[in-house]
């Protein structure tokens, strides 16, 4: 009896004491059990991710060295003779996601800070749920959407030369950094949101005006925030597989110019992927192996955003 | 020398208290700058209002019933019809419900009733879980294809789909369910463990009904978003050309937003009027889920 009352008083903390049940109730540890194993498919899923990664990844690379997947310049694995540069598509990835970010990183932040700082909460309650509705559309509807009417009306406005092609990365990237948008604004609102009010009300007493306390003060004090906004913004744009693959095309080339089609990591996945391939093929495995690649870099991204994240979490709240 | 609008003594109460001390010369930059702000909303919105329209001009010759009493036809988009693909969204979102939901909501309930922060178990469960809310959506596709078609052996068929879909939307119910169950306050918590209640029974008769409408709101949010996700399905079978409804859960499928992929990629107008309708109808049901899931949020959320 003593050794349960010591043992319940060190290990909760709470001054239960004697009062704690000797017999224990197993209705309650059932349940307990049951509860845990619900957590654990969480874990089980990233073991899932890393599990079905690395085995077709380690058989590429034992007929592909890194050398010729990293610094090769053309990627054309379903031809003969096949080529396993990967630099294609992380050129086709960086240029998309540039476009992307140039048009979610400012839009998204000034929408933020217009939210967080001058919106009434009348007005709030009107764009709030538009910018729900807006993260709410499904992935191939803006791929449509930049498909059908945003290249033709980039190439009907175009002033010097030709202007996009049909496939081009400039539209997707464009659209889709109207997509990141809601990703970006949500996040960096909360950030702004956790900057206590004094501060805004000490710059007020020193007569600043409200744009110099939003840019002078609350950005400055919600900044890690706000990177972890554009950190998860980035990481968003890299991961995204249909308006790349509907309105970028799947011509992989060591190209920077987002007037012409390209091709990035997540389209080459979604192009070889749905047609029926074998396991035992050597495309399955350079499926996975660029999807591993995908994987690695969102995941460096994501956890230096969930990092940020924390920081300002640790100072205000 | 200075009359009293000048000083900025308000005759009666304005809207904005913080108004009548700053200066009553509107700044120019300060305009500009409020401008500049509500621009990048509006461009949003305006957005939306422009892809909205779009899709509703464009897709409504063939808004009728053709789209949800005919099958899919290659050759004669004339008679073309969704029926297969919106079946098909109906049985993986209720086979997404059934799996998704009782993991989610049970893991929320541990992570935010039982589980010791001090455990590095428990940290790692909470920092995974925020990890997985971005890993990007075709890598699910990877883990259907890798573990759930191929290891489990249930092949590219509806309950895989479901599987690799429920795990996507998982963090999405997690994230939310845990949010409704720590709004219910400390006060109820305790009432019910101080009349006797075991902590099971506490949870399940007093915090489980109090967070309920919460709950709704996030999985019908999150069942929004697993019916719209086309990028891993791409991996997991649902392009191949389907002509009938999934009749089990080994049966092939395909599913609205990769039927509207699949027209997009014809080349012939009538297709690209087929998927313009066809994402009218997707359309439609999101919204619909998102105004139920707001109607919920607004009718029952208590506050304490």
């Amino acid at each position: 009896m003593t050794v349960t009352a010591e043992k319940a008083s060190t290990a909760s903390g709470a001054p239960r004491g004697s009062l704690r049940r000797s017999r224990p109730r197993y209705g309650e540890l059932v349940v307990r059990g049951i509860l845990l194993t619900a957590a654990l498919v969480s874990i089980l899923t990233t073991v899932g991710i890393v599990y079905s990664l690395i085995p077709p990844t380690v058989a590429f690379f034992q007929q592909v060295s890194f050398d010729e997947f990293f610094t090769g310049t053309s990627w054309a694995p379903l031809f003969k003779p096949a080529s396993y540069g990967v630099l294609p598509l992380l050129v086709g990835t960086l240029v998309i996601t540039v476009i992307a970010v140039l048009v979610a990183i400012p839009l998204g932040l000034f929408a933020a800070i217009y939210l967080s700082e001058y919106a009434r909460p009348r007005v709030r309650k009107t764009f709030k749920p538009m910018l729900e509705i807006l993260a709410g559309i499904p992935t191939v509807v803006y791929g449509f959407f930049a498909l059908a009417l945003v290249t033709p009306l980039l190439r009907g406005i175009w002033p010097v030369g030709d202007g996009p092609a049909i496939f081009n990365g400039l539209a997707a990237g464009l659209v889709m950094g109207v997509m990141i948008i809601p990703t970006v604004a949500s996040l960096a609102e909360d950030a702004m949101s956790a900057v206590p009010q004094s501060l805004r009300d000490g710059a007020y007493a020193l007569g600043s005006t409200r744009m110099i306390v939003s840019l002078r003060v609350v950005v400055p004090a919600a900044l890690s925030g706000i990177v972890a906004a554009f950190v998860l913004g980035v990481s968003r744009a890299i991961g995204e597989t249909m308006i790349v693959t509907i309105a970028a095309g799947i011509t992989p080339s060591v190209n920077w110019n987002p007037l012409q089609a390209m091709s990035t990591m997540t389209a080459f996945i979604a192009q070889a992927g749905s047609g029926d391939i074998p396991v035992a093929s050597f495309d399955y495995k350079t499926v996975f192996a660029v999807a591993a690649l995908l994987f690695a870099i969102t995941f460096v991204m994501n956890a230096m955003s969930i990092r940020l994240v924390r920081k300002y979490r640790e100072v205000y709240e | 020398m200075s009359t009293p609008a000048d000083v900025g003594i308000p005759s009666q109460p304005r809207e904005d208290r913080r108004s009548w001390l700053g200066p009553t010369r509107r700044r120019p930059l300060e305009m500009l700058f409020q401008g500049v702000l509500l621009a990048s909303l509006v461009i949003g919105v305006v957005f939306l209002a422009t892809l909205l329209i779009y899709v509703l001009v464009r897709g409504w010759p063939r808004l009728d019933a053709r789209l949800w009493e005919n099958f899919n036809s290659i050759r004669r988009p004339e008679r073309a019809g969704a029926q297969a693909a919106i079946f098909g969204t109906i049985w993986v979102m209720l086979l997404t419900a059934l799996i998704c939901l009782p993991v989610g909501i049970l893991a929320a309930i541990h992570m935010e009733e039982y589980a010791d922060k001090t455990k590095w178990w428990n940290r790692a469960i909470e920092l995974n879980l925020q990890n997985l809310a971005a890993v990007p959506s075709i890598v699910y596709g990877i883990l259907g294809l890798g573990i759930v078609a191929r290891q489990f052996g249930l092949g590219t068929s509806i309950i895989t789909a479901a599987i690799t879909l429920s795990l996507l939307v998982l963090p999405v119910v997690v994230v939310a369910s845990r949010e409704a169950i720590r709004a219910v306050p400390g006060s109820i918590r305790d009432g019910s463990l101080a009349l006797g209640a075991t902590k099971w029974q506490t949870i399940r008769k007093q915090i489980l009904p109090a967070a309920i409408p919460g709950i709704a709101t996030g999985s019908i949010l999150a069942l929004s978003r697993a019916i719209g996700e086309a990028a891993p399905l791409l991996l997991l079978g649902a392009v191949t050309f389907v002509a009938f409804n999934p009749d089990s859960l080994t049966s092939a499928y395909t599913v609205l937003p990769i039927q509207i992929y699949d027209w997009i990629r014809q080349s012939r107008e009538e297709f690209q009027v087929l998927a313009a309708a066809a994402i009218a109808v997707l359309l439609a049901i999101l919204l619909l889920m998102n105004s139920v899931a707001i109607y919920i949020r607004n009718r029952y959320q208590k506050r304490w």
